[in-house]
């Protein structure tokens, strides 16, 4: 049957259409779609092209700002970094297809962020990367990790954009269903920036890079629908990546974008030619006219259909204006790339598709983007979530919980990952995964000042209370901020959640949203780029909701840029902010007491900003020689980090009226743990005062144990475990991998 | 010192090194397309890191085939400098002006972390102004840095005290903690560790800038 026919009711299903949308699609086209259409139409309007369930709720985001200078719709988020510099960001999921094939899966969710940016006019500098893996006893768990921080490796490295730092948790409720989100983050003049908008009718449109072939098809839709136990069917949708490609793409369009040539410009990512086209034409106001005869073909006999749906990666659209097609192609070609005219603009306001002499598609622009359809999903507010009461929690020796904690697998050093990632090409990283610092740091090259990045989100939050959890992602990117030493500006986000179709899962994600949404506009920290990723689900099971921040902030000067490692013997441990002892969906509730799903911890915005500023002021006046903000495992793992990186011994305080569990381990937010050099005590006391700031004694730098009441460790030991159990638990499937 | 960074389609370190020159000689070095086949007069050429031609068929072997390579050998048989960083170490064995060969490091996986070197050799002149047994702290960064040579091709280069750097604690399972390698004139250096990227050590200098900084004395 030719792709020209109307399609068949199976077809029409296998697209992932409902009945309705296939209606409403018939009645905005005045007749029935062929087959060729119908593929575009479902890609366009699958949820990961249209965003057709999240849109109304992204819409409360706070989105501008003084910084902004490009917000949520473009390819990434802008914002101005003084000096003619602006830093270009966004995070991405590939969640899907990293569990169907992980290390070409997780290397092409590499390869699309950082094309995201690049068609900007933004030279990468650094990639970070938010990874959740199921637990560690899943027989699935050792070989998606070792695949997808590989894929990363490969990937990165190879391109030459470091790695410089990301999360990685593991948990149960990702078993079925691991996520991977890579961000990206670029530097691109401010008065260089390139867009999408494919303006003017008549210019031609020039498709460069890899040649298109038959991978990836429906990537889109697969990324659109939940997992079953035919998952592993699904493989032929995942695409396969070639970073050789990239890192030429990305030398040749930087080249191509100093001549001035470009009117726009647009990487294929999800959807490939048909979301590029649709959305430059949208985006410009005006028609275009393909003719796939021209564009560069990998295998033989390709259909309209195999070429419009391919996700083959490191492609790009270029508008060009007039009369420049000649140089343009030559800066491709010196960099042995495809490059092909393979249409042009038109002012019909419709994609027009030819083929071996026929038409093979002409469709409306706006069915495919405006007027993609738009859901308001019925949701369910979350019920409140029982108090956890530190007092009926049964005593415990606090050396021996605060090991356990060290040693889980959310906490345990990730050395083994990050080794594996070049942290150093470009030469401007300042502080990487290996550093010791709360936020990531690369110099704005050939200057004094920085970016600093972090990737934050605590899910188990946002499971036992979506609100307070999603405030508190975008609070704790905030703090790990400020922590070392920048001011924050702006954030991309990646909400990764299950079946929006379930009012239950539709409900943590618009609570979740709100509760960023708050935390954003409160402390002046606007989205300006993001992405979601729903049906995170297999067999019916959702993931954990997890809402990722990748927050980006400035650092001034390089002077500021501070980090847990540098506390010394004799220095004062001081804990700024107010502790009540809350341990509801703490980590020492999960792991020593097997407590989840307890109220976690309000967020107060002001408290956070008040505190965040006095720490911020320490740190430019050189008051303190450490700094840590306190999350998983509060107080004490905190002190044990700084312990472990400063490699010093510490004695920790315990307090009067509060049990040592409460004290130690509660994770009250807008905390940091400062190291204070003795004689600098009182100026930061006065400070303190001065700004209204909770700011007590939590211990002493001393000798090389730590030492909580009679209890002690010493700091070796620890390091020796908490190094360990990652090395120990990759090994196993490599057998005698050990040099 | 006139120096000449070749690009290859896929080096990544070319940049870096490059101003690392710049940062020393005052003067950026010139930077030439790997399809060049005209010569180009300078003191020194370096071949930088990254991964040329994607590491594709081997690392180094399709870049060793550039056009551009015919002169970098000229250049090298009439006693001018060579410096290959990284991927250019592994260019230079490939194309047979350094012995032996790079192979994927003991652990299968890429390895990017600080590491110490043993300077063992001093008459070269990119070594010059170290001491024997001196240490250097120059990170790694590398998928296929575990450096093997054939028993008698070893014991020779062993003779003749070809070997420049080994590693302190070897992080790839190179044959004889290898990490730095000359020719026997000592004109011709591959390294696996980066000295573009130690070129400040806290707020000192790093041992990287020594080295071109010793280069550059020699050569003036």
């Amino acid at each position: 049957m030719s792709n020209l026919s109307t399609p068949t009711p199976q077809q029409i299903a296998e697209h992932g259409l409902s009945d309705e949308e296939y209606e409403s699609l018939c009645e905005q086209l005045g007749r029935e779609p062929n087959l060729n259409e119908l593929g575009i139409c479902s890609v366009m309007w699958s949820e990961h092209c249209s965003y057709k369930s999240s849109r109304i709720h992204l819409a409360k985001f706070p989105t501008t700002g003084k910084r902004v200078i490009c917000g949520p719709g473009e390819n990434a988020g802008i914002i101005d970094v003084g000096d003619g510099d602006a830093v270009v960001f966004k995070m991405e999921s590939h969640n899907h297809p990293s569990f169907i094939e992980p290390y070409q899966g997780a290397a092409t969710g590499v390869g699309g962020i950082m094309r995201d940016v690049f068609t900007m006019g933004a030279r990468p500098i650094a990639l970070l990367n938010a990874l959740r893996f199921g637990e560690p006893d899943n027989p699935k768990t050792r070989s998606l990790v070792a695949g997808v921080v590989a894929g990363i490796g490969g990937y990165g490295n190879c391109v030459g954009v470091p790695t410089v730092g990301g999360e990685m948790n593991f948990d149960p409720g990702y078993n079925g269903n691991i996520l991977v989100n890579a961000m990206c983050v670029g530097l691109a003049r401010a008065d260089s920036i390139f867009y999408s908008a494919a303006k003017g009718v008549g210019n031609t449109i020039l498709y460069v890079g890899a040649r298109t072939g038959r991978d990836g098809i429906h990537g889109a839709t697969m990324a659109s629908a939940e997992f079953d136990d035919d998952t592993e069917e699904k493989r032929p949708r995942v695409q396969v990546g070639d970073p050789f490609t990239e890192k030429r793409l990305i030398e040749a369009c930087l080249e191509l974008m100093a001549t001035g040539n470009i009117i726009a410009i647009q990487d294929m990512g999800a959807a490939g030619l048909t979301s590029s086209s649709i959305e430059m034409a949208d985006k410009g106001g005006v028609g275009i006219e393909i003719d796939l005869d021209m564009v560069p073909q990998r295998e033989d006999n390709m259909t309209a259909y195999e070429m419009m749906l391919s996700e083959s990666q490191e492609r790009m659209l270029i508008i060009l204006k007039p009369g420049t097609e000649t140089q343009s192609r030559q800066i491709f070609t010196k960099w042995e790339l495809d490059v092909d005219v393979i249409g042009r603009t038109t002012d019909t306001g419709r994609l027009v598709l030819n083929h071996k002499g026929e038409t093979v598609c002409n469709l409306p622009i706006a069915p495919l983007s405006d007027l993609a359809p738009k859901y308001d999903r019925p949701w369910k507010k979350q019920e409140p979530a029982p108090e956890l009461n530190a007092e009926d929690l049964p005593q415990r020796d606090p050396v021996d919980a605060l090991c356990r904690l060290m040693v889980c697998p959310d906490m345990a050093s990730k050395r083994w990952v990050w080794e594996q990632y070049d942290r150093h090409v470009m030469n401007d990283t300042v502080a990487d995964s290996a550093s010791s610092c709360d936020g990531a740091i690369v110099r704005i090259h050939g200057t004094d000042k920085a970016v600093a990045i972090s990737s934050d989100c605590t899910p188990r939050y946002v499971q036992a209370d979506a609100y307070r959890g999603g405030k508190q992602a975008v609070a704790e990117s905030w703090r790990n901020l400020i922590a070392s030493g920048a001011k924050p500006i702006a954030i991309t986000n990646c909400l990764n959640f299950g079946n929006p179709e379930k009012p239950e899962i539709m409900g943590q994600f618009v609570q979740a949203v709100e509760g960023m949404a708050k935390a954003c506009d409160k402390l002046s920290f606007p989205v300006v780029s993001g992405n979601v990723s729903l049906y995170n689900e297999t067999n019916g099971k959702a993931i954990p909701p997890t809402p990722t921040v990748g927050g980006v902030g400035i650092v001034k000067s390089l002077d500021h840029v501070i980090g847990f490692g540098g506390a010394e013997i004799g220095d004062l441990l001081y804990l700024v902010g107010e502790t009540s002892g809350w341990l509801g969906s703490s980590l020492y509730a999960r792991e020593i007491e097997g407590l989840s799903g307890h109220m976690p911890p309000p967020v107060k915005l002001s408290v956070e900003q008040n505190n965040g500023k006095f720490v911020k002021k320490a740190i430019q006046q050189s008051l303190v020689r450490a700094v840590h903000d306190l999350s998983d495992g509060g107080l004490a793992c905190a002190a044990a980090d700084m312990a472990l990186a400063s490699d010093v011994g510490m004695v920790l305080e315990t307090h009067d009226e509060m049990p040592n569990h409460a004290w130690l381990f509660g994770e009250d937010q807008a905390r940091y743990l400062l190291a204070v050099p003795s004689h600098k005590l009182n100026q930061l006391q006065r400070l303190a005062y001065k700004q209204h700031v909770p700011f007590v004694f939590a211990g002493e730098v001393v000798g090389d144990d730590i030492k909580i009441g009679a209890a002690r460790i010493k700091v070796a030991d620890l390091r020796k475990k908490w190094e360990g159990w990652l090395v120990e638990y990759m090994e196993k499937i490599h057998g005698n991998a050990g040099e | 010192m006139r120096v000449a960074v070749i690009v290859f389609p896929g080096s990544n370190c070319d940049r870096d090194v490059a101003e690392a020159i710049a940062q020393v000689t005052g003067k950026p070095p010139i930077m030439v397309w790997h399809r060049e086949t005209t010569f180009f007069d300078v003191d020194l050429v370096i071949l930088p890191g990254g991964f040329a031609y994607g590491d594709y068929l081997r690392p180094g072997a399709m870049a060793a085939r550039s056009s551009v390579m015919r002169h970098v050998l000229d250049h090298a048989k009439a006693g001018g400098l060579v410096l290959g960083i990284c991927n250019g170490f592994q260019v230079l064995t490939e194309i047979g002006l350094l012995p032996g060969a790079l192979l994927p490091n003991a652990g299968m996986k890429f390895i990017c972390k600080p590491v110490k070197l043993k300077v063992t050799r001093t008459s070269t002149p990119f070594t010059g102004s170290f001491t024997k047994g001196q240490y250097l702290d120059i990170p790694v960064a590398h998928h296929d840095g575990n450096y093997f040579a054939q028993k008698d091709e070893l014991s020779r280069l062993e003779d003749n005290e070809q070997v420049v750097f080994r590693y302190e604690n070897n992080p790839n399972g190179s044959i004889n903690d290898i990490a730095g390698l000359s020719n026997v004139s000592g004109n011709v250096l591959g390294m696996m560790p980066h000295p573009e990227r130690a070129m400040v050590h806290g707020k000192t200098r790093g041992d990287g800038y020594k080295l071109f900084n010793t280069l550059m004395e020699t050569i003036r």
